[in-house]
């Protein structure tokens, strides 16, 4: 398989790397920037694990090919801390236990993040329509739509 | 001077997840996510054949590509393997025959993913086929083919039971009432599909596994036996696991297969489980068929209950008999049932394996029970909530066929899960006997539902009887302060490693910030049996409670030294250590670490727990299985809307009352009830795995159909607190109790809500609609 070399931001930092043409954004993630919380968990675009932002909006990284992304933004769970500290949605994730397992968190965040930015106050509905493709096998999704509501303005109540 | 209070306690109150912070930032590391540099990438060949002799596997080929570095057959493990010790039926690679579509076969060590993939390509098999059942009744036809020899007629187990006098409870009886259920399997679809990394070191003959497992000991255990290594050169350690819900509770296939490869080629193996891979390995609820009856005096008195069971076992053994026994066991222990008798059949068919997933044995014939009592209140004109408050259990007190009740929350539980669902407004104090819809809008028709269920808080016995604690934990206490908590309890996500730090850090008088648990590195952590039957909130946690008494005492011997005073005169404000009353210094945590050091260095201390004897059960054949020392309680109440013209049934509200005993995290109790509910929910209404000639049809997340955010409803909690007398600070079980009462409670809210009584979960829309034309006066379809 032919390879390019692809140029594009990753956490905010420009990255250049030899990817196969058929190279999987979630593959280039996870096997060439060795960024391991972005997960695979099904066999492509069933369960929303390897949800990543690509210029601000989810996206499955398992049905996204790296060559695609050619000059664009990712932003994936590692990039989400600011500062060193937990995001509001980090933090709401952990404080209001909406991960267990903690698989599919990460895509779940990065869902999250999706909506929250382009709906600061999103209702539960919104928050429904949002995380629709991501499943969670653990919390029944109660305490998730609490730590997305913790992560808006209010503390979730 | 230090503030000498009393800090707030560790237990009690609601707690994040001590290792979330690594969870919702990535830096969690789950087995695909560790550092595989220079791993070979390990895949499995499957059999293309549901059921056959096994004439020749041809690798020649496969071994002939370049990069390819090892190829492995049956011929490289002679020694079976299975969780049972008496039931070990399953070979890591199929030697003899294959029994299921997907059944390992051969296994390919290469330099890459593409390598091993046209590997695979590139291997035959020439067999004999045979005969093959999806079905047990087409399994246990007279003439069919077997799958074992040593198992007539496919059949696994057969087991019969009879406590108290049935035929005597039946002729007391003023109504009896008979219910047959076909109950679909379903499958642990935990998130993280299975893994395994697995490095040999060919110069010491050891092997090193990380693996996605709930019980790491069993796979220990396994491995050796299976690469025929003494114990001591096998390590096993577990990563971060996405999930288990019982599939990862006894060793699979997959990881051993991995041991055997790294062996092969000399090095470090990867292997990773495809999605439809993960869903063949299996180890699911088996599909069940309950005829349940039950004789009932007017009043709602349970008088007598006969049970038959058939489980469709799959292509081998794993916990089999386990499950089956607990299916039987646990129609005790809820209510005071005088007379039981219990036939149950475990059939071997060609499909893949079952196993143990969450409530394990119990949830399907818990549906069946709380829909014929559903029935047969409606029949008497009781209501629901009555008819399982006159059958309550008087606890303490030990059931027919020997199980010990200590605590009982149940009546709270009924109490609660009346109220809040506002049963008696609502639905009009009685059930539905009429067909007529009580509430109905838009073609939608709405009902309440309720039942109960119970679980154990840890199987009272082993699987290996060998004599040791049920648990053990060590504690480390070292120059710099810190309490580092070594386990082999396997935190899933369930949240044990938080809970084992609450336990010791409440009995210590310290917080998180000094507390560090490490868990499941055979090198470095006790052994533990591991996750399964909620066993580590009750046996491991009362360990962790004795090894920081234990590491207490030291601390305040010490701090008495120090002071020059009685040991019996310190008292303990937090980390303050002082004598009584405050007379003289106080002493920090760390002087008073720094006196304990003294002369001996580095403490480490022990904590052990085991079962009493007299919890573990009767003397029957049997026995072993069910009892307990603690069992929790749930009632869990639904809303459900029918839509008249699809057959679609949503669950619009839950509540779920679950006695815990105490809630150590009242977070994780709430996060772990709403988690077991909702996965009844979705074997109540969508999830079911199918075989078309051993075909998997639902091997993947669209057809496996696990409910989105969508589909899931509000589920409130409400913790009722019994206190057990036994378990640590009064805890049992949390996470498997309530998920068995849902799925009756949605069936007994659907014929609320439609007139329609269901007996074959999932309820999906096809099903419901073909039963409510059925029954519509005009004819409908029928």
């Amino acid at each position: 398989m032919a390879k390019t070399i692809i140029s594009l931001t990753v956490n905010g930092k420009i990255r250049e790397d030899a990817v196969a043409d058929n190279t999987l954004l979630i593959d280039y993630l996870r096997e060439t920037a060795n960024l391991t919380g972005t997960k695979m968990g099904c066999d492509g675009g069933e369960c929303g694990a390897c949800t990543v932002l690509v210029d601000g909006e989810a996206r499955l990284s398992c049905l996204t090919l790296a060559k695609s992304v050619e000059g664009q933004h990712i932003e994936t769970v590692e990039g989400a801390r600011i500062s060193g500290r937990l995001s509001k949605l980090q933090q709401g994730f952990h404080e209001k236990l909406g991960s267990q397992c903690g698989y599919c968190t990460p895509g779940m965040i990065m869902a999250a993040e999706g909506l929250l930015r382009d709906n600061k106050n999103p209702n539960d509905d919104d928050i429904k329509q949002a995380l629709g493709g991501n499943i969670c096998r653990c919390t029944g999704y109660v305490k998730i739509i609490e730590a997305v509501r913790f992560a808006c303005d209010g503390d979730g109540s | 001077m230090t503030a000498a209070v009393k800090p707030a306690s560790m237990v009690g109150r609601p707690a994040p997840l001590i290792d979330g912070v690594e969870k919702v930032t990535g830096v969690a590391k789950y087995t695909a996510d560790l550092d595989a540099t220079g791993a070979l990438v390990g895949r499995i060949y499957r059999s293309p054949y549901q059921h056959a002799e096994i004439i020749s596997v041809n690798i020649d080929e496969a071994l002939k590509l370049p990069g390819v570095i090892a190829v492995i057959t049956g011929d490289e493990c002679d020694i079976p393997f299975g969780i049972l010790p008496i039931a070990q039926n399953e070979y890591p690679l199929s030697r003899d025959k294959v029994r299921y579509r997907g059944e390992p076969v051969a296994a390919v060590a290469a330099v890459d993913e593409k390598t091993a993939e046209h590997a695979l390509s590139l291997i035959t098999m020439t067999v004999n086929e045979l005969d093959a059942y999806d079905h047990p009744d087409q399994a246990l036809k007279k003439n069919a083919a077997q799958l074992f020899d040593d198992r007539p007629g496919n059949l696994e187990r057969e087991v019969h039971h009879e406590f108290g006098d049935v035929s005597a409870g039946m002729k007391d009886a003023d109504l009896i009432q008979k219910g047959h259920y076909d109950c679909g399997e379903v499958t642990h679809m935990h998130m993280e599909p299975h893994a395994a990394l697995a490095e040999y070191d060919v110069e010491r003959d050891r092997i090193t596994l990380q693996s996605v497992t709930q019980v790491p000991f069993y796979v220990h255990l396994r491995v050796a036996q299976c690469l025929k290594l003494d114990t001591s050169k096998v390590r096993v350690i577990k990563p971060y696991i996405g999930g288990g819900f019982g599939a990862r509770t006894e060793t699979l296939n997959f990881e051993i297969i991995a041991c055997l490869l790294a062996r092969a080629a000399g090095g470090k193996v990867r292997m990773k489980l495809s999605r439809e891979e993960t869903f063949l390995t299996h180890r699911g609820r088996p599909h069940t068929v309950v005829d349940l009856e039950i004789g009932m005096k007017k009043d709602g008195r349970i008088t007598a209950c006969t049970c038959r069971v058939q489980q469709t076992g799959g292509a081998y053994g794993g916990y089999g008999i386990v499950t089956i026994l607990y299916a039987g066991s646990l129609l005790n222990a809820i209510y005071d049932i005088p007379a039981v008798k219990y036939d149950g059949y475990r059939v071997y068919t060609n499909t893949p394996a079952c196993g143990a997933m969450r409530g394990h044995g119990t949830v399907d014939v818990r549906y069946a029970f709380e829909s014929l009592l559903d029935q047969m209140a409606g029949e008497l004109k009781l209501d629901p909530f009555q008819v399982r408050r006159v059958n309550l259990l008087n606890a303490p007190t030990e059931t027919i066929n020997g199980l010990k009740v200590t605590s009982y929350g149940l009546p709270d539980c009924l109490d609660w899960a009346e109220k809040a669902s506002g049963w008696k407004t609502q639905k009009n104090n009685s059930s539905q006997t009429d067909g007529k819809p009580k509430g109905k809008s838009k073609g939608l028709s709405k009902g309440l539902g309720m039942a109960c269920s119970h679980y154990v808080s840890g199987a009272a016995k082993p699987v290996h009887w060998t004599g040791e604690p049920h648990a053990v934990i060590n504690l480390k206490l070292d120059f710099d302060g810190g309490v580092t908590i070594l386990t082999g309890a396997a935190d899933i996500g369930q949240g044990s490693s938080t809970i084992l730090a609450q336990v010791v850090g409440e009995v210590l008088g310290i917080d998180f910030s000094r507390l560090t648990v490490i868990a499941n590195d055979s090198r470095i952590t006790p052994k533990d049996n591991g996750s399964y039957s909620s066993r580590v909130t009750f046996m491991v946690g009362n360990a962790a409670l004795q090894a920081a008494e234990n590491l207490k005492s030291i601390l305040v011997e010490a701090a008495a030294k120090r002071l020059d005073a009685y040991p019996e005169d310190i008292e303990c404000l937090g980390e303050v250590y002082r004598v009584k009353g405050g007379q003289g210094s106080d002493l920090s945590f760390n002087d008073v670490v720094t006196e304990a050091l003294v002369d001996t260095g580095t403490i480490t201390v022990k904590g052990t727990f085991t079962v009493p004897r007299e919890f573990q059960g009767g003397k029957y054949r049997g026995a072993g299985v069910g009892p307990s020392m603690a069992y929790s309680y749930s009632t869990v109440a639904c809303e459900v809307s029918v839509d008249d013209i699809t057959g679609k049934v949503s669950v619009e509200k839950v509540w779920a009352a679950h006695d815990c005993g105490y809630a150590l995290n009242p977070l994780s109790v709430e996060g772990q009830v709403q988690g077991a509910v909702w996965m009844g929910l979705g074997q109540a209404l969508s999830e079911q795995t199918r075989y078309i000639k051993g075909l998997p049809v639902t091997a993947n997340i669209l057809d496996y159909r696990v409910p989105t955010i969508n589909d899931s409803p509000p589920i409130d909690v409400e913790i009722i607190e019994s206190m057990d007398p036994n378990g640590p600070f009064g805890a049992k079980e949390a996470s498997e109790g309530a998920l068995a009462a849902i799925i009756p409670a949605i069936g007994n809210a659907i014929f609320n809500a439609t007139g329609v009584r269901l007996q074959d979960p999932p309820f999906t829309p096809d099903r419901v609609l073909m039963a409510m034309e059925k029954q519509r006066p005009s004819g409908g379809a029928g």
